[in-house]
């Protein structure tokens, strides 16, 4: 069955998960348009992201963004095992943002998983699956690049790959492939002892259509996954060779510096910019529909003369919104609101009645910037109908086509230039679009490159950020002690369905989210929802273990008897840190468990109280259940980082508002975890040899709650609202330990 | 006019005084393997030598090292080498992060690297109150645990 490529990706997604996984990476059609459009002289596309030269060069191709995950690297080993290449022979390279490289292939294990992502809801039309704007997804989020782009694409087309060059030498030697084997880049034929390199192969292999059902290597059979292999991005990233988006340069660039409505939906009313004009190097002063910018020869001249421009902004309802309005506004919803259902299990209600004894518990936490480290930028030159573009972004194909349609230019009029992404965690997905649409109109007006910056201000103050939310709880316990009920009321919206849900066997839960808005605009930041649930749900579980004074270890473990991986990462944890046994005086251990984007993770984090009576986070043991590691190495780092990242939000992170506007600056504002304040990490890596999971964001969400329930045991005092910063611990009441 | 040398070779530029060495290196010079991260001296992404001392260059106008000797990551290799030799081999310092694996997006490593290698060319042993109090850079990223033990193994040599 022949199918085009629209066609088929149409029928993939509707198919789901499983029946049509592979095909994508392997279709006839992909890799002949590489070979037609790509290919210059003899080397060959066998499979659409690998390509073999005759001497040998095994080039594969990657349709994510590198923003520090090791994604190149990961991806390439699992093609290159796959395809039984040697890893010294592998050349790793970006795939460009052309929608043959389109990574639909995400889109289909989020299908097959829980249904569309709400950050590529705008792309899909849910019904239909709207293809054309399927085929514009190069998007790198969700944690998916290893478990869907990885499963279902890289390793079917080393496979794919590796059968066709059996193919060919079998072929060539008039032999049954069945005698053929495969090695460190060679075809071997151990009967004649023959053999011929891959680069020998190529060009026939490339004529030969690929299999439908390449099989893939048993665990066993990898030479290549599973082995901790250096970074191919680090290199560059040590001597300052390493190009990112803000890197762009040519001498006759121009740079904008740009002021945005401070009132986020508001419009620019008038602009007064003479004395800017007059500045040296001060090209123009543009005004955009909610902003002005100027457009200087050197970035500071432009910031410098953009201080000088007098501009005023419409007023609006939202002038005098502060974070207390909003937090007000979230408590009049979850008291007046029914909400709609997340999840309902039996009858929550009536267990509530009847119930021996009820706690309850109001938690919050607030808006939340992504703070990269790359502030937002964006390079676009146009010539006639032509631009060429920079960003650093989680979306090369997707940041094209909206220079493009911003521009008025057909999508192939754009060209997307590669770099690597100093930082993402969301902010650089696309429909977080204020810097690439602002940049556009700007360097629209010229005929040179022009560099939009964002501040480090302007980066903090128009974000798509985190979600504040509200969680109020109540949980029921019958006369000896048992939880019988869980009940939760939460402020949306759902970005990721099933955060807020928990694996505990509780009898009745019932679930349910009321509206959430205000006028902050919201985007993904680090594991999305489960950054806020995890929270509530770990703190919450936690107050109760404390409320029947069982062991927070213990009682997770005996409400956790259906789900084995949990138990497990909580048990390799526990058994690390030392769990329940003896402590340097004034340490406590706190602990918290949750499964998100495939993988589970359980972190235990070993606190004492500071002599400014703060916290002080000297140890995180981690365990983590990721199905297996593609790259041992990179799993850690990713573990690590997770962890201080949502250790920064825990201890520091909070936006919040003043006037309609975001009250934080820059980072005295808006703290992060240094190195003074950074914990050891132990990470032990769990191989349950279950279906791969995504590792970018796991480990993010366990650990505001794990150092809240050590702060607990320290203090006697429950942390239901984050950060930790805003407590005063001068009054503390420890708790016996359990 | 400005004038002061970058990796070895001189420049005289026609900017303001007040002008920050940061962007007279980026869109002046080109050069940018420096990073701009917060514009206030906070983040450390911006960090050059200059006399073999780390300065945030964000905040330091060119006024301020007219005359002077600065080393940028580009550079860096070359200067640890002698500025005679053509050895353009990386640092102990760039090697340990390379067999550390410690950058992950990297935007803020540039920075971190030349703060790291002043420190231990002037305190080569450091305790880790030291190591806290003088390496105050910003990873997002959290790359702090490998730039300690990184900087342990260091000092170790």
């Amino acid at each position: 069955m022949k199918m085009n490529r629209r066609r088929f990706i149409l029928a993939s997604a509707i198919a789901g998960g499983g029946v049509l996984i592979g095909y994508s990476a392997t279709r006839p059609s992909r890799h002949r348009r590489a070979n037609k459009e790509l290919v210059q002289g003899p080397e060959r596309f066998i499979s659409s992201f690998i390509k073999i030269d005759p001497s040998n060069d095994i080039t594969i191709y990657i349709p994510h963004s590198e923003m520090g995950q090791g994604i190149h690297t990961s991806l390439s080993m699992m093609a290159a095992d796959e395809l039984d290449a040697a890893w010294e022979d592998v050349i790793i390279e970006q795939a460009p943002a052309i929608d043959l490289f389109a990574n639909g292939d995400l889109v289909k294990g989020f299908a097959g998983e829980f249904g569309v992502p709400s950050f590529l809801m705008g792309l899909v039309n849910v019904s239909s699956f709207s293809v054309a704007e399927l085929m514009n997804l190069q998007t790198t989020g969700g944690s998916t690049s290893i478990r869907y782009t990885g499963e279902y694409a890289m390793r079917t087309a080393g496979a794919a790959a590796r059968e066709m060059l059996i193919a060919a030498a079998a072929n060539r030697w008039s032999v049954s492939s069945t005698e053929l084997t495969t090695e460190l880049s060679y075809v071997q034929h151990n009967a004649s002892g023959r053999s011929l390199r891959f680069g020998e192969l190529a060009a026939d292999a490339a004529l030969l259509e690929p299999p439908e059902n390449p099989s893939l290597k048993d665990r066993s059979q990898f030479n290549i996954m599973g082995r901790a292999i250096s970074r191919n991005d680090i290199p560059a990233k040590v001597d300052g060779s390493a190009m990112y988006g803000l890197d762009a340069h040519s001498d006759d660039m121009l740079y904008a510096a740009i002021k945005l409505t401070p009132v986020f939906g508001t419009k620019l009313l008038s602009v007064d910019a003479s004395e800017a004009l007059a500045q040296r190097g001060v090209k123009r002063v543009i005004e955009l529909e909610d902003s002005v910018a100027v457009v200087a020869d050197n970035y500071w001249r432009a910031k410098k003369a953009l201080e000088l421009v007098n501009a005023t902004f419409e007023e609006s309802e939202f002038d005098k919104v502060s974070s207390a309005d909003i937090a007000a506004r979230f408590d009049r919803e979850l008291a007046e609101s029914n909400g709609s259902t997340d999840k309902e299990v039996g009858d929550t209600e009536a267990a509530l009645e009847e119930a021996a004894d009820v706690i309850e518990a109001s938690y919050r936490v607030p808006y939340l910037a992504h703070a990269a480290m790359e502030p937002m930028n964006c390079t676009v030159h146009f010539q006639g109908d032509h631009a060429d573009m920079w960003t650093s972004t989680q979306d090369a194909l997707g940041m094209r086509g909206r220079v493009a349609s911003v521009a008025g230019l057909p999508e192939e009029n754009v060209t997307f230039h590669q770099t690597y992404c100093g930082g993402g965690y969301g902010r650089r997905l696309p429909f977080n679009w204020n810097m690439i649409d602002h940049a556009t109109l700007i360097a629209k007006e010229f005929d040179v490159p022009v560099k939009t910056i964002f501040s480090r201000e302007d980066d903090m103050q128009q974000d798509y950020y985190r979600p504040a939310v509200h969680n109020n709880f109540k949980a029921a316990f019958d006369t000896n002690n048992k939880v019988i009920a869980w009940h939760s009321r939460f402020t949306g919206p759902i970005q990721v369905p099933g955060a807020s849900h928990i694996a505990y066997d509780i009898e009745n839960q019932s679930i349910r989210v009321v509206d959430g808005d205000s006028h902050v605009p919201i985007a993904a930041w680090r594991s999305v929802d489960h950054s806020q649930q995890t929270f509530f749900i770990e703190s919450f579980m936690d107050e109760i273990a404390h409320r029947v004074g069982m062991n927070p270890y213990q009682m997770r473990m005996g409400l956790l008897q259906e789900h084995p991986r949990h138990r497990k990462v909580l048990e390799v944890a526990a058994e690390a840190a030392g769990y329940g046994q003896n402590l340097p005086d004034g340490h406590a251990l706190g602990i918290a468990v949750q499964e998100s984007f495939g993988s589970f993770v359980a972190e235990i984090a070993e606190v004492s109280m500071g002599e400014e009576n703060q916290p002080i986070v000297h140890k995180v043991t981690c365990a983590v259940d990721c199905g297996w590691a593609v790259n041992p190495d990179t799993v850690e780092a990713q573990i690590e980082s997770g962890i201080i990242f949502g250790l920064t939000a825990a201890m520091y992170g909070e936006i919040t508002i003043e006037n309609g506007r975001v009250a934080q600056g820059n980072f005295p504002d808006y703290e992060m975890v240094r190195m003074a304040t950074s914990p050891e990490i132990e990470v032990h890596i769990v191989e349950s040899g279950e279906t791969l999971g995504g590792l970018g964001e796991p480990a993010t969400p366990p650990i505001a709650a794990a150092v809240t329930n050590a702060i607990y045991i320290l203090t006697g005092q429950r942390v239901r609202e984050l950060p930790i910063k805003n407590h005063d611990f001068s009054r503390s009441n420890p708790v016996a330990q359990v | 006019m400005a004038t002061f040398k970058v990796n070895s070779v001189e420049h005289t530029l026609d900017i303001e005084p007040d002008m920050p060495l940061l962007w007279a290196i980026r869109d002046e010079l080109g050069m940018t393997g420096t990073k701009f991260g917060c514009g206030i001296a906070n983040c450390g992404a911006c960090t050059v030598h200059v006399n073999g001392s780390s300065v945030r260059s964000c905040v330091t106008p060119v006024s301020a090292v007219e005359g002077q000797e600065i080393t940028t990551i580009e550079g860096l290799a070359i200067a640890a080498a002698g500025t005679n030799s053509s050895t353009t081999d990386l640092t102990a310092v760039q090697q340990a992060w390379i067999d550390h694996q410690i950058p992950q997006c990297g935007y803020c490593q540039s920075g971190m690297v030349m703060a790291v290698s002043s420190f231990l060319a002037s305190n080569p042993n450091p305790t880790d109150a030291e190591i806290d109090a003088s390496i105050t850079n910003i990873c997002r990223c959290g790359s702090y645990p490998r730039v300690r033990k990184a900087i342990r193994a260091l000092a170790n040599v």
